[in-house]
C-alpha cells in the first residue's frame, strides 16, 4: 500500500493547529520556560546558594525534571488521538475519505509531535537564551541543544506509545488510564524494579544485562543521553563507571529512541483494523 | 433505465453476494444479495439494529464482511484501488459528528483537502445546503439540523458518483427535508447513484425508485414500492367521508360483487378494503350508491408493506396509519 503524504500532512496540520488554537502549545511552552528558569536559578540551592549555575549542572537538573514532565505531557497529548475520534463518532467519516489507516495514525502522530516539539523548543529555547546571555559558552550551548533534541525524541517515543494506547483502548476512560499506567511504569516503577533486583541479589542477577535493560525504557535512554553528554554531569550523577562507553554513543542512543518511536506506531497501525 | 435481468447486471454499480457480517455471536448481516443500478435512487429500510448501517459500512470498506463478496464501482472495498473509488463516494454517517472547535467552513475545507477538492468550492456548497450565513460560526453552536446539513455538504464534496446517506433527514425540519430531496433530485438528473436509509417511511416512499426491506440482518424484499405491494397483495382502501346511507346494505351489496371488508368509523366515515383486482368493480358499486359525496382511494403505504413483512407473509392486516409512519 502506498503512502500519500499529502493526506498525512492534512491530518497533521489539523492536529497541530488544533493545539495552537486551544493554546496548548503556548501553555506548555510557558510551563517549560518557567520550570527551566526556576531550576537554573535555584538548582544549586542544595549546594548552598542560589543564582545561575553552570549550564552543564543546569542541564543535569533539567533532565530530572523533564524525565517526569515530558512523558506525562506526551501521553496526555496522545491518548485521545484515535479513541477520541471513535467516541465522538467522527472516525467512520474520516475513514470513508481516501485515506489509509496508516496515514491517519501517522498524520495524528506527526501533528502532535510538531506541537510537542514546538512547545519544547519555544519553552526551553527561551530559557536557554537567557542562560546563554548570562554566560557565553559554545560547548554548553551545544549540550543544551542536545538536551532539547533528546527531550523531543523522548516525547515522541511516549507520544507513539500514547497513540498505540489510543488505538487499543475501547473508550477514552480506558485510554487515559492506560496512558497514566504507562507513565507510572516507565517513569516511576521501571528503575525501581531494576534497582531492586540488582540490590536484592547483590548484583548476581542482571548485573551484566543492566545497561541493556535500561535501553528498554525511553526515559532511561534520554537520561543516559544527557548524563553522558558532559563530563561535569557524569560526575554529578556518579554513574560513569556503571555504564559501558560503547552503549553511550549519542548516535546509538538516538537510534534506540527512533526505534521507540517507530515500533509502537507500527503496532498501532497494525492493530487499527 | 434497463429493468431486464441482463441490463441489471450490466449497470449495477453496487453488487453484494451472500454478504455476512458477524460481531461475536451476533449476526448483524446475514447472507445479503443486493444489486444497486447506476443512477438510481435506492432506499434501504428497516428497524434500528436491522443491519442497515453495517451494510453501509461494508460497502464503504469501513467493515470487512465475514464472508461474501462486495463490488462498488467494480472494485472490492479495500486496498489501494478502492482509494480511487473513494474519491468519488459521498458518505453521510448516521448521527454525524464534527469538530466543535472548527467553523463550518473550516470543517468542510478539512474534508475537501482529504478528498483533493478545491477549497474554493466550499463556500458555495455551504450556501447550497443553507449554511451560507453560518459558515464562519463554530460547529459547537450548530443545532442538530445544521450539523446534518454540514454533513450533507461534506458528502457532496467533489461531485460524487455514489452517495451513501444514512438517515440523512434526521434532525431536519420539514423545510429542510424538502430542500434536501430537491438537491437529491437535482443530483439524480446528473446520473448520481443515491443509496439512503430512513426509518421515516412516508418520507422515503415517493422518492426512491427501488427499495430493500431489511429485517434482522436479512433483506426480505427488494423492488419498487408498487411491486412490493403486489407481492404482499395488500388491500386497496376506499375512504368515504360523511356517508349517510345504510352501511349494512352497502356492505352486503359490495360483498356480492367482490371480496371486501367494510368498517364504519364513529364519525360517519366508511372504509372499504378490497384486493387490488376488484378495484373497478367496487368503484362501480360505490358510484351507483346514493349518499356518497366523495371517495378517497388509498394505496397501501410503505409502512403497510413494511408491517406486512414483519408478520407472516400474505396476512392482509394493515398498519395503523397510511402516512407519517415511523419505525
Amino acid at each position: 500500500m502506498s503512502i500519500d503524504f499529502r493526506q498525512v500532512a492534512t491530518i497533521a496540520a489539523k492536529e497541530f493547529w488544533d493545539r495552537i488554537r486551544n493554546r496548548w502549545v503556548f501553555v506548555t511552552a510557558a510551563v517549560f520556560a518557567v520550570f527551566a528558569l526556576a531550576i537554573a536559578y535555584f538548582g544549586a540551592a542544595q549546594q548552598g546558594g542560589v543564582g545561575f549555575a553552570g549550564i552543564e549542572v543546569t542541564i543535569a537538573s533539567l533532565v530530572s525534571l523533564v524525565i517526569y514532565l515530558v512523558p506525562l505531557i506526551a501521553l496526555i497529548l496522545g491518548f485521545d488521538a484515535i479513541v477520541g475520534e471513535r467516541e465522538r463518532g467522527s472516525l467512520d467519516l474520516l475513514l470513508s475519505m481516501p485515506i489509509t489507516r496508516f496515514e491517519l495514525v501517522f498524520g495524528k502522530f506527526a501533528g502532535l509531535s510538531a506541537a510537542l516539539a514546538f512547545s519544547t523548543l519555544a519553552g526551553f529555547g527561551l530559557a536557554g537564551m537567557l542562560l546563554w546571555y548570562q554566560q557565553l559558552d559554545p560547548s554548553g550551548l551545544y549540550h543544551y541543544f542536545g538536551f532539547m533534541l533528546s527531550a523531543i525524541l523522548m516525547g515522541m517515543a511516549f507520544l507513539s506509545i500514547a497513540v498505540l494506547t489510543s488505538v487499543l483502548a475501547s473508550d477514552r476512560a480506558r485510554a487515559s488510564g492506560g496512558a497514566i499506567g504507562v507513565w507510572f511504569f516507565f517513569v516511576l516503577v521501571y528503575d525501581l524494579i531494576l534497582l531492586g533486583i540488582l540490590v536484592g541479589t547483590g548484583g548476581a542477577v542482571g548485573g551484566k544485562a543492566f545497561p541493556f535493560l535500561l535501553l528498554l525504557n525511553p526515559a532511561d535512554v534520554f537520561r543516559i543521553l544527557n548524563v553522558f553528554g558532559s563530563e561535569q554531569a557524569r560526575t554529578f550523577y556518579g554513574l560513569a563507571t556503571v555504564f559501558p562507553q560503547t552503549l553511550s554513543d549519542p548516535w546509538f542512543l538516538g537510534l534506540i529512541l527512533a526505534f521507540w518511536i517507530a515500533v509502537p506506531l507500527a503496532l498501532a497501525t497494525w492493530r487499527f483494523k | 433505465m434497463p429493468t431486464g435481468e441482463n441490463g441489471l447486471k450490466e449497470t449495477a454499480i453496487i453488487e453484494m453476494r451472500q454478504v455476512t457480517r458477524r460481531f461475536g455471536t451476533i449476526l448483524a448481516v446475514d447472507g445479503v444479495d443486493l444489486s444497486v443500478r447506476r443512477g438510481e435512487m435506492f432506499g434501504l429500510i428497516g428497524h434500528n439494529g436491522a443491519g442497515k448501517s453495517t451494510l453501509f459500512k461494508m460497502m464503504l470498506g469501513l467493515e470487512q464482511p465475514t464472508s461474501g463478496e462486495i463490488f462498488v464501482d467494480g472494485q472490492r472495498p479495500r486496498g489501494e484501488a478502492f482509494r480511487q473509488v473513494r474519491r468519488a463516494l459521498g458518505y453521510l454517517p448516521e448521527n454525524v459528528a464534527f469538530y466543535d472547535n472548527l467553523t463550518g467552513l473550516e470543517t468542510l475545507c478539512f474534508f475537501a483537502d482529504l478528498k483533493r477538492v478545491e477549497r474554493a468550492t466550499c463556500p458555495d456548497l455551504l450556501a447550497k445546503v443553507g449554511l451560507g450565513d453560518a459558515a464562519r460560526r463554530l460547529v459547537r453552536g450548530y443545532s442538530k439540523g445544521m450539523r446534518q446539513r454540514l454533513g450533507f455538504a461534506q458528502a457532496l464534496l467533489g461531485q460524487p458518483r455514489i452517495l451513501f446517506l444514512d438517515e440523512p433527514t434526521n434532525g431536519l425540519d420539514p423545510e429542510g427535508i424538502r430542500e434536501f430531496y430537491r438537491i437529491l433530485g437535482e443530483l439524480r438528473t446528473q446520473g448520481v447513484t443515491v443509496i439512503l436509509t430512513s426509518h421515516i417511511l412516508a418520507e422515503i416512499q415517493e422518492r426512491v425508485e427501488r427499495l430493500a426491506i431489511m429485517k434482522m440482518g436479512k433483506i426480505c424484499a427488494t423492488g419498487t414500492l408498487q411491486s412490493l405491494r403486489e407481492q404482499m397483495s395488500l388491500p386497496l382502501r376506499f375512504r368515504i367521508d360523511r356517508f349517510d346511507g345504510d352501511a349494512d346494505v352497502l356492505g352486503r351489496l359490495l360483498r356480492q360483487t367482490a371480496e371486501t371488508v367494510v368498517h364504519e368509523s364513529d364519525r360517519g366515515t366508511l372504509v372499504v378494503e378490497c384486493p387490488r383486482i376488484h378495484k373497478m368493480a367496487v368503484l362501480r358499486v360505490l358510484s351507483a350508491t346514493s349518499g356518497i359525496v366523495d371517495i378517497r382511494i388509498e394505496e397501501a403505504s410503505l409502512e403497510d408493506v413494511f408491517m406486512g413483512y414483519g408478520k407472516e407473509r400474505g396476512n392482509g392486516e394493515t398498519g395503523s396509519g397510511m402516512n407519517g409512519g415511523r419505525l
